[in-house]
């Protein structure tokens, strides 16, 4: 039925089959909405947030879903700046997942304000000495290049390239592209560091607090270095999924293998700076606020040290390890474990710069803040999830995103 | 950022100093400034977490048993740190420039027509003296002809937190300013909570000037952030670099420990000296 | 965000960071503004009807 829709010589699953997975992922979506519109018209009161963790769940989802959509940033100056031309055939793919992850972020910051109406103070009244204000704007202005790297996608559907203007439009963007992918790396390189910088200047909070350079904490370069390494990594994963899902390779194994070689080399120096960093914050910054590293993991129900090794051993260095080795990309089994344990690396790395840092007490005579998110929150940090599943699908199913999808299936 | 004060002689930096020796944990300087400043309240408060509470007193213990067992209270305050240079931890992180370190007075302002509501000043404080407006505020019936009309109600969504009863100031300024005066006295600006403490506990004036009580109980050296001349004074996590001005005197040490985080085999004084 | 708000000094930090802002924002608007016209001037010549 929507075949003509569909990229010549590409074979996809019956419409209905298709639609009936929209649709119940259309359900997720529907109570995500309902959550979403309970914060917006009763406020925030339907959190689980208080005045203690005035950053929860959102700022997490935030903070995770810019790492691992960084894969489109880091694909696009490795392919367009630095000339690895066979990542062509997957860089795609990154975009619609990099757009996706950008998106949700949008959303889910403008959920997250007490005051959504206010949201454009961050741009008018900006005070460009917060970290928050530069995140605001390099974000924005990066979801501007996603949407510029997306559209040439949208263009080349079969009937929309139909249109004379269109394909000439979708044609010229290709031809600068490396212009808009350089300016998006150049916003990605701040976005991700600021928002590492967001928890690196409270000097307030011993648990994030970062020495640095001029006026960028460590973490500024750690969120940018960890994007650059993990992001890569999410999108070979979500690859990996599609390929699962719909049985058939689409991405050939030496492209597969330089984007995985390259994060594997990313995360292990990242990794290697990442314990360097936390070995000079627990043996000089802390303590020199009163600090012992263990008063960070100790007296209390769930931060314990395990937090710190399934991070860095379980989410950076196992994953780095087999990343690295040429065994571990060519067995497909270890490639998508170590992807997989990345992603949860990453996510945990900003779990941690997130919630531990609200959790962690700084005043001697008050006790650790646990806290648990109300469903409301759950269900507006699964909503765009949901969203980003069913718009990959239907970019998938329309739009000729694998180059190389036909000569692996004839 | 507006920073005319930094070089004037005159600036002042108001500030307070709390005997936790005097204070009793009655809790009439959380009153008097729920009352002064129309904080909003919910009809159960037991949550402390979500509860909004300007001025808090906290309850510290020393962990001994009897017959060594000893309390103190501690009531809290906005410390209106001034940091480095009025770098205060929340003023540098807000990105609509929605909170102020002002120069002239030293203290830090929240301005709440401009406050969106992304709690990041909530996050830097690590004073917890920063509140979210959960809800909308509701009064109950006749309560809003006793609200003070000199400071606004705030609305659902925003952050807000003490602000040394500022608008105390602007009234004291204009009643000086009609009498051809550039001045004030010394008790013509004095908060709620230090008027309503009963056993006196709470002082507050300009740490600048060396007439004022303030300055005379705590001796506080501005060459080095401020840190206070009288062995018994200390300020809570004085370490962090927060440089706030808000003092507390203790004539026991386990109180003056208390106040900030040291490792087993820290010394206190040698830390803050 | 513009020099009309009251909160904007001309100062080293507004310089960089807000020069740093309104060249990529420039940029991509030129970029964009490039393609689109290129393309108007394109169909008119006739280009990409029967590319297939």
């Amino acid at each position: 039925m929507d075949s003509a829709l569909i990229p010549k010589g590409l074979k996809r699953c019956s419409i209905g089959k298709f639609y009936l997975g929209i649709a119940l992922v259309g359900a997720v979506v529907l109570w995500g909405v309902y959550a979403m519109l309970l914060v917006w018209i009763k406020g925030l009161n339907q959190t689980n947030m208080n005045d203690s963790y005035g950053f929860a769940l959102w700022i997490w989802a935030d903070l995770g879903i810019i790492a691992l959509g960084g894969g489109a940033f880091f694909t696009g100056f490795l392919r367009y700046i630095i000339g690895k031309d066979e990542l062509k055939n997957i860089i795609n793919y990154a975009v619609v997942i990099g757009f996706v992850c950008y998106a949700s972020a949008q959303l889910i910051l403008g959920i997250d304000v007490g005051q959504p109406l206010r949201g454009w103070f961050i741009f008018w009244h900006a005070n460009v000495h917060s970290m928050l204000t530069e995140v605001a704007f390099c974000l924005t202005c990066y979801f501007g290049v996603l949407v510029i790297e997306y559209i040439p996608l949208l263009l080349e559907n079969r009937q929309i390239d139909k249109v004379p203007f269109f394909h000439n439009l979708g044609h010229n963007m290709h031809e600068i592209m490396a212009i808009f992918a350089a300016t998006g790396a150049f916003l990605s390189f701040f976005h991700q560091g600021s928002l590492g910088g967001v928890a690196g200047v409270l000097y307030g909070r011993p648990f994030a607090v970062r020495e640095g350079l001029f006026i960028w904490p460590w973490t500024f370069f750690l969120f940018t270095w960890s994007a650059a390494a993990f992001g890569p990594c999410f999108t070979l994963f979500v690859t990996r999924l599609t390929e699962k899902i719909t049985g058939k390779k689409l991405v050939k194994q030496n492209v597969i293998d330089l984007l995985a070689k390259i994060a594997g080399w990313m995360m292990g120096t990242y990794i290697i700076a990442k314990i360097i960093d936390t070995w000079y914050w627990a043996t000089v910054t802390a303590p020199s606020k009163g600090f012992t590293f263990m008063d960070f993991y100790s007296d209390n129900s769930f931060y314990g040290i395990w937090i710190l090794i399934a991070e860095i051993v379980v989410g950076g260095i196992i994953p780095a390890l087999i990343l690295l080795s040429p065994k571990g990309r060519s067995n497909s089994t270890a490639l998508f474990t170590a992807v997989s344990l990345a992603c949860i690396g990453v996510l945990i790395n900003r779990w941690v710069m997130v919630l531990q840092v609200m959790a962690h007490p700084v005043m001697t005579f008050e006790n650790w803040f646990l806290y648990v998110p109300s469903w409301q929150e759950v269900a507006t940090t699964i909503l765009p999830v949901a969203g980003g599943i069913i718009v990959i699908a239907l970019s998938y199913r329309y739009l000729p995103i694998f180059p190389q999808e036909k000569e692996l299936n004839p | 950022m507006k920073e005319e004060g930094k070089h004037n002689k005159k600036a002042k930096k108001y500030g307070m100093v709390i005997n936790l020796d005097n204070c009793t944990g009655c809790g009439a300087c959380m009153v008097a400034c729920m009352a002064e400043n129309n904080v909003p309240f919910k009809e159960d408060e037991s949550d402390k977490l979500d509860s909004i509470t300007w001025m808090r007193v906290y309850k510290l213990a020393n962990g001994e048993s009897y017959p060594d067992a000893d309390i103190c209270y501690l009531p809290r305050p906005c410390m209106h740190c001034e940091g480095y240079h009025g770098h205060s931890p929340c003023v540098s992180v807000c990105p609509a420039v929605a909170t102020d370190y002002n120069h002239d007075t030293g203290i830090v302002s929240q301005i709440y027509t401009r406050c969106f509501g992304c709690r990041y000043c909530m996050g830097a404080c690590p004073y917890h003296a920063r509140y979210f407006n959960w809800w909308d505020p509701v009064w109950p019936e006749g309560m809003t002809k006793y609200l003070s009309p000199n400071v606004s109600a705030r609305m659902r969504g925003i952050v807000e937190k003490c602000s040394f009863c500022f608008h105390r100031h602007q009234l004291a300024m204009d009643k000086a300013f009609l009498e051809g005066r550039t001045e004030l006295e010394e008790n013509e600006y004095q908060t709620s909570c230090t008027q309503a403490c009963p056993a006196g506990a709470i002082t507050f004036g300009d740490l600048n000037n060396p007439h004022h009580k303030v300055n005379q109980m705590v001796k506080p050296d501005n060459k080095h952030g401020g840190r206070p001349g009288d062995p018994n004074a200390f300020r809570l996590l004085e370490r962090l670099g927060t440089n706030p001005k808000v003092y507390y005197i203790s004539s026991k040490e386990w109180v003056r420990r208390a106040g900030d985080n040291y490792l087993a085999n820290e010394d206190r004084t040698v830390q803050q000296h | 965000m513009l020099p009309f708000s009251f909160e904007w000094v001309w100062d080293l930090s507004h310089i960089v960071f807000m020069g740093g802002l309104h060249y990529a924002l420039t940029i991509i608007s030129l970029g964009m503004a490039y393609c689109i016209l290129k393309a108007v001037v394109d169909t008119k010549q006739g280009k990409g009807g029967h590319h297939h």
